[in-house]
């Protein structure tokens, strides 16, 4: 089944991946504060593309919730989570990779959804249709698309 | 004080202290019902809520409004049709509503401020639309209305209508205290993939916005509730559902006895308002 969703995960991303490198969701290895070291993908994260996760409530929606003066053209930022400001430059590229992969790992408390998990819920729909999953979950973003928001948030440095 | 004030990054528990954001105005509807928008929790909720608030206080002005006027209520016109089919005959025998109960604004005016409610004959906690519907079938022989169904809907506002101004006393011990407790329960259960409970956003982060919503604290004393996002009244166990449904997870059904729990918990924790339905929401 891990292989299923890496596999379906790295034809999504097209051509150039190695899926060698891909670490599947329940593969993930944490360190003590929830940080991840390895990349999930092997293939450096594209800043633009990660920008376009984040703000786009088809993909990542973080907007819905974060707050960044870097993407003011888009309306409305949320402020559930911590403003994104600066945050290139006080957290590491690990931190930021194991708060996206699953942040109860960093904050246990977090309301934040873990967007690289695919087990372990409670009563799992089938995406917003309020009914059952069938079949396996995808997680919530990509290995690739992770990789791509990590980069979009090494650059946030104030 | 505004808004952006109470931009943080550590969410509700920061706000404690904030007096109310949206307006200075009261609430008072066709200027004599006086409601309270903003109480001291009850003793069950255990000092989860510092205040506990009426949805109309995050609510703009012009949707504020809407409520304080039956005129400009938009949902008075189902609690007209409520009104009508509570003095009509239907069914097998030949009753109305009014033929058992008498007129609605006597009998009716603390139902809505204590239910979900335990019902001794049936063994259960029953809510408002239970019972009607055990009325319809079980006195009247005939069809039920079926749960958050439109004349369900109108029948419930009307009842809750009479009862406007009535402080929200729902019981959580005795028979019903098994049923609160796995109302409470599910409350804090963290469904779907998003891995978000009610305490999530309407406990920890009511006040603040995720997008362009501002989130409330998700009481119900406003239900049956009209919303301006689909023009229509709106049914607690619908609610329920939806939000359930925005978590990707497997929902419950509406008149589930998960619901009906959760229904009587989430009231509990409004004890202390007023009724409002139907109140007027985004």
């Amino acid at each position: 089944m891990k292989r299923t969703i890496a596999l379906a995960a790295g034809m999504a991303m097209g051509a150039g991946m190695a899926l060698a490198d891909m670490v599947a969701p329940a593969d993930v290895t944490f360190g003590d504060y929830g940080d991840v070291e390895q990349s999930l993908t092997g293939v450096p994260g594209d800043p633009e593309a990660g920008r376009e996760v984040m703000v786009s409530k088809s993909i990542g929606n973080c907007v819905s919730c974060h707050a960044a003066e870097d993407y003011a053209d888009v309306p409305f930022h949320g402020e559930v989570g911590p403003a994104l400001d600066g945050i290139g430059e006080y957290r590491t590229e690990a931190e930021l990779r194991g708060i996206l992969v699953n942040a109860k790992m960093t904050f246990p408390e977090s309301v934040m959804p873990a967007f690289y998990k695919v087990e372990g819920f409670t009563r799992p729909g089938n995406a917003y249709t309020g009914k059952a999953a069938e079949g396996p979950l995808d997680p919530l973003l990509t290995a690739q698309q992770i990789e791509d928001v990590v980069a979009y948030l090494m650059t946030l440095t104030d | 004080m505004t808004l952006t004030t109470f931009k943080t990054a550590v969410c509700g528990l920061a706000l404690l202290a904030a007096p109310l954001a949206a307006s200075a105005e009261d609430l008072v509807v066709n200027g004599e019902i006086e409601m309270i928008t903003e109480a001291e929790p009850a003793a069950h909720l255990d000092g989860a809520l510092p205040t506990v608030r009426s949805g109309w206080t995050f609510r703009s002005s012009e949707t504020q409004q809407l409520q304080m006027d039956d005129f400009e209520n938009p949902a008075m016109i189902d609690v007209d049709n409520g009104m009508a089919a509570w003095n009509a005959a239907e069914g097998a025998e030949g009753k109305s509503c009014a033929d058992c109960h008498g007129a609605m604004d006597e009998s009716m005016e603390m139902v809505r401020a204590t239910y979900p409610k335990w019902n001794e004959e049936a063994g259960e906690v029953r809510n408002i639309q239970m019972q009607i519907d055990d009325c319809r079938v079980n006195q009247m022989g005939a069809e039920p209305y079926g749960v958050d169904s439109r004349p369900m809907l109108a029948m419930e506002a009307a009842i809750s209508s009479v009862g406007r101004g009535q402080v929200v006393d729902v019981a959580v011990d005795g028979p019903a205290a098994e049923t609160w407790e796995m109302g409470k329960e599910l409350y804090y259960t963290r469904f779907g993939q998003l891995e978000l409970s009610c305490a999530s956003c309407h406990e920890l982060n009511y006040d603040n916005y995720i997008r362009a919503d501002h989130l409330s604290q998700g009481q119900i004393n406003g239900f049956p509730t009209y919303r301006l996002k689909n023009a229509r009244l709106n049914g607690t166990h619908s609610r329920f559902r939806g939000c359930i449904r925005d978590t990707r997870a497997e929902t419950f059904s509406v008149g589930s006895p998960e619901f009906v729990a959760l229904e009587l918990y989430v009231a509990s924790r409004g004890n202390g308002l007023t009724v409002e339905g139907p109140a007027v929401r985004n």
